[in-house]
């Protein structure tokens, strides 16, 4: 009985070995770059990161095909690098029937965070040969924030413009108001209007020869 | 040399000393600077421009890194200096604006103001188009992450736009989000709306800064100039920390001595002095109309060209701090790239291959395995050439810079005070634009008597704001470098060298010696006499002739940012349409013919005049 079981799970492995070859059919070929991820605190690659990859790829098959059961038994592993980088098919539980491609690429998709965090990579340091990962979209606000900003900059020039063409006006006015005051309760006008602008001592070039020989 | 030409009335249209004593002591309804500081820091923020950032640098380190500082500072003291003084002199002796004191030395030489002032103009538009672009970085500077870090994704989310993933995430911002560039100067598309509300802003921001002319303008210098030499200290101490800052200073002044044998160097370093203290602008000589009469004209010549020196020099280190970490970075990211694809290709342990073994390692593979490696197609990574890349102009600012920005640990800061630097920078040149355009449109009468001050600048502001719509278009960055190249280099070059004419044999050397002796206490000694009379006019003909030679030759040709071509994203080099003749004499043709037609024109006019009165006369006889 033994001896037969032995013989069933020889001839089972022997099997698995032929049906997973690098580049042929439904095989995919996973990279890792635990180094160039963790830097120091790198875990070294072993027989029992390989048991959690087969784990973790046996959850995504599961969680996509929703209830099959899949097991570690049914995904093999071959041409394992230095590099860490192998090839492996998937079959489907119980039997030896190779999952087709598109289903594991997508199943992958579904479950890639989760893959990723079992192992502390990213899409980029745990890389599936020819499955792309989805990019996030650019982060985009609602309002841009470059309209604030030139609100905010438009705003105050404006409110500057306004104030210096208003200031002087407003000056102007309170003048005059001043001045006819003073000139109700002034009676000496007379004087006062007679040497308007006759007064000594300022140059006023308005009256020089600087414009006889005139311009066109 | 007693060499003057006849100018019959100059004591007449000139005041003489007693009434500059006069006026001096009067209070005049001319604008006066509140210090001598305000003064000196409109001049200095007139002379130092974008241009000290983004032209010197280059040249610098095209020309023989350290051994260019040799002929530019030969060609400050010989070209720059005179000029200056030149400027200052007269400005501050006539007390009129550009316009005012051509005439006022011979009325058939108001062409000279005239053409200034048009020149002013076609600057100040396209140079406040580049502000508006400084803007619009700036404004979008507020955010983390930046937004030229990022590109939009295509339609089914797989990847990048394919035109920012052949080009970089910096050039598909400038070119595509922020101009939306067409691809030929014909194809003029439609407003870009973005470019349109920045140069509102950019115009408004002049408007109110020149509003009462230099009573605010004078106040907003103690900003626009003080600030980009506090923002380069403070880029200097980061840029000293960045990794590979050192391998820029060494590369911008690793001096080449060879190439101070090469004409070009020497040309190129006289025309960056002559477009750097921005003269026959007309601002200068405005500026100085404003100054007490017996302000030390020389004192200040000599300070501005040393302070315009020095800032040209320190604005390269900084400059080329920052670029040589862009290029260490960029020379890094290439390496890890290729020891990717190595360890990928041959199947190697991950830390078998770094940055320090790389090149044994790649030539152990190479004469193992040649084919396979040629097969993973392995780029080269070339220190110097990256060092050399698009490092002036518009190609600096928004590309070489934002990306070395978006690779320092808080960049939207570093952004921010990038382009409020380049902002204070270009507006401080603006200030003495905008006076060189409406002080002779004030003399000119083109503007009522009665309209104040702050009509005048509205006016001006909105009418530019009008025209620069042109620049706001699709292919608006192709008319811009357009503007650049014919505007701002001919004319100049002939107004410059007919004011030396102008003053040392119309107005006469010997009158401006006197002047200079009236107004600062002592005659300008013998350097200034040779300078003033033989070598800065014998130089500015030179580099005119060679620029007029030059450009005759050359083919009409400029770079188009076209996602179609070949060997995209290199700009593709295409040829201008047959009308752009029509547009470039209008440039540059136009201000330098002003000269000798107005002076016809007046001619031909006082000769009708007489040969009427003397009809009148003979009819009344």
């Amino acid at each position: 009985m033994l001896e037969k079981i032995l013989l069933l799970l020889s001839l089972s492995l022997s099997v698995a070995e032929g049906l997973c070859k690098p580049g042929v059919g439904e095989a995919y070929k996973v990279r890792f770059s635990i180094k160039t991820a963790l830097g120091d605190q790198a875990y070294p690659w072993n027989k029992n990161e390989m048991f959690l990859f087969r784990a973790a790829l046996a959850f995504a098959m599961r969680d996509f095909t929703n209830g099959e059961e899949f097991g570690v038994s049914d995904i093999h592993p071959c041409n394992e690098t230095q590099r860490v980088s192998f090839w492996f098919v998937v079959t489907r539980p119980k039997t030896m029937d190779l999952v087709d491609k598109g289903t594991v690429e997508m199943a992958i998709k579904k479950s890639r965070n989760r893959i990723n965090g079992a192992f502390l990579l990213t899409d980029k340091t745990l890389e599936f040969d020819g499955i792309y990962p989805t990019l996030a979209a650019p982060v985009s606000p609602d309002t841009p924030p470059w309209l604030i900003v030139f609100g905010v900059v438009m705003g105050a020039v404006s409110v500057g413009i306004i104030a210096l063409l208003v200031y002087p006006l407003v000056q102007r006015k309170l003048k005059k108001n001043m001045d006819a005051d003073d000139e109700d309760s002034d009676e000496e006008t007379g004087v006062k209007t007679a040497e308007n602008g006759a007064n000594d001592g300022i140059y006023n070039s308005t009256f020089s020869d600087d414009e006889r020989f005139t311009q066109m | 040399m007693r060499l003057v030409l006849p100018n019959p009335g100059l004591d007449l249209r000139i005041p003489n000393y007693e009434d500059l004593e006069k006026m001096e002591k009067e209070d005049g309804d001319r604008p006066k600077w509140d210090n001598k500081a305000q003064y000196i820091l409109t001049c200095v923020g007139f002379c130092v421009g974008i241009g000290n950032v983004w032209r010197f640098p280059y040249l610098c380190q095209t020309h023989g890194g350290g051994a260019f500082l040799i002929p530019y500072i030969i060609l400050l003291v010989l070209e720059g200096l005179p000029l200056l003084l030149l400027e200052f002199g007269i400005g501050q002796r006539l007390r009129k604006g550009s316009v005012g004191v051509w005439r006022a030395i011979n009325p058939y030489l108001t062409g000279v103001g005239i053409a200034s002032m048009l020149v002013s103009l076609l600057i100040g538009l396209y140079y406040n188009t580049l502000i508006a672009w400084i803007m619009w970085y700036l404004f979008n500077s507020f955010q983390g992450p930046l937004p030229w870090t990022q590109c939009p994704l295509n339609d089914n989310r797989t990847g990048f736009i394919s035109e920012c993933q052949q080009s970089s995430t910096v050039d598909y911002y400038f070119y595509r989000v922020t101009l939306n560039a067409s691809a030929s100067i014909t194809d003029s598309g439609g407003l870009q709306w973005p470019i349109v509300i920045c140069l509102l802003a950019a115009w408004t921001v002049i408007c109110i800064c020149y509003i009462r002319g230099i009573s605010t303008s004078g106040k907003a210098v103690y900003v626009t100039a003080l600030l980009p030499y506090v923002v380069l200290a403070i880029f200097l101490i980061r840029g000293l920390t960045l990794k590979g800052a050192m391998n820029g200073v060494k590369y911008l002044f690793t001096p080449d001595v060879d190439e101070l044998m090469n004409p070009t160097t020497w040309l190129d370093a006289g025309a960056q002095v002559f477009y750097a203290f921005s003269l026959a602008w007309g601002g200068l000589i405005s500026f100085s109309s404003y100054n007490p009469v017996h302000n030390n004209c020389m004192q200040d010549a000599v300070i501005l060209t040393i302070i315009t020196g020095l800032t040209s020099i320190y604005a390269a280190t900084v400059t080329y701090t920052v670029i040589g970490f862009r290029a260490t970075d960029k020379y890094d990211t290439c390496i890890s790239e290729n020891i990717r694809m190595l360890l990928n290709g041959f199947e190697l342990p991950e830390d078998s291959i770094t940055a320090s073994n790389y090149n044994a390692a790649l030539h152990h593979l190479n004469s193992s395995n040649p084919d396979t490696v040629f097969g993973l197609d392995i780029k080269t990574c070339d220190m110097q050439k990256l060092l050399s890349e698009g490092v002036e102009g518009t190609g600096l600012a928004f590309i070489v810079f934002t990306e070395a920005i978006t690779k320092m640990p808080g960049s939207p800061a570093w952004s921010v005070l990038f382009f409020i630097m380049l902002l204070c920078l270009g507006l401080s040149t603006l200030f003495g634009n905008i006076e060189g355009v409406v002080v002779p449109l004030k003399d000119l009468n083109l503007f009522p008597k009665k309209w104040p001050q702050e009509a005048l600048t509205g006016v001006t502001c909105l009418v530019s704001f009008i025209i620069c719509l042109l620049f706001a278009q699709q292919s608006g960055l192709y008319w811009v470098t357009l503007f650049d190249n014919f505007a701002g280099s001919i004319p100049l070059l002939t107004i410059g060298l007919t004011e030396m004419i102008a003053v040392v044999y119309i107005y006469g050397i010997d009158r401006f010696n006197e002047d200079i002796k009236f107004m600062i206490g002592k005659k300008p000694c013998i350097f200034w006499q040779i300078s003033l009379r033989f070598t800065s006019p014998l130089i500015l003909l030179v580099i005119l002739v060679f620029y007029l030679v030059t450009q005759a030759q050359q083919e009409l040709t400029y770079l188009v940012w076209d996602p179609d071509y070949d060997e995209f994203p290199t700009l593709a080099s295409v040829p201008y349409p047959s009308w752009i003749n029509v547009v470039i004499f209008v440039l540059a043709g136009i201000p330098s013919l002003v000269v000798p037609v107005y002076a016809l024109c007046r001619l031909v006019f006082v000769r009708c005049k007489k040969k009427m009165n003397q009809a009148k006369i003979f009819y009344f006889v």
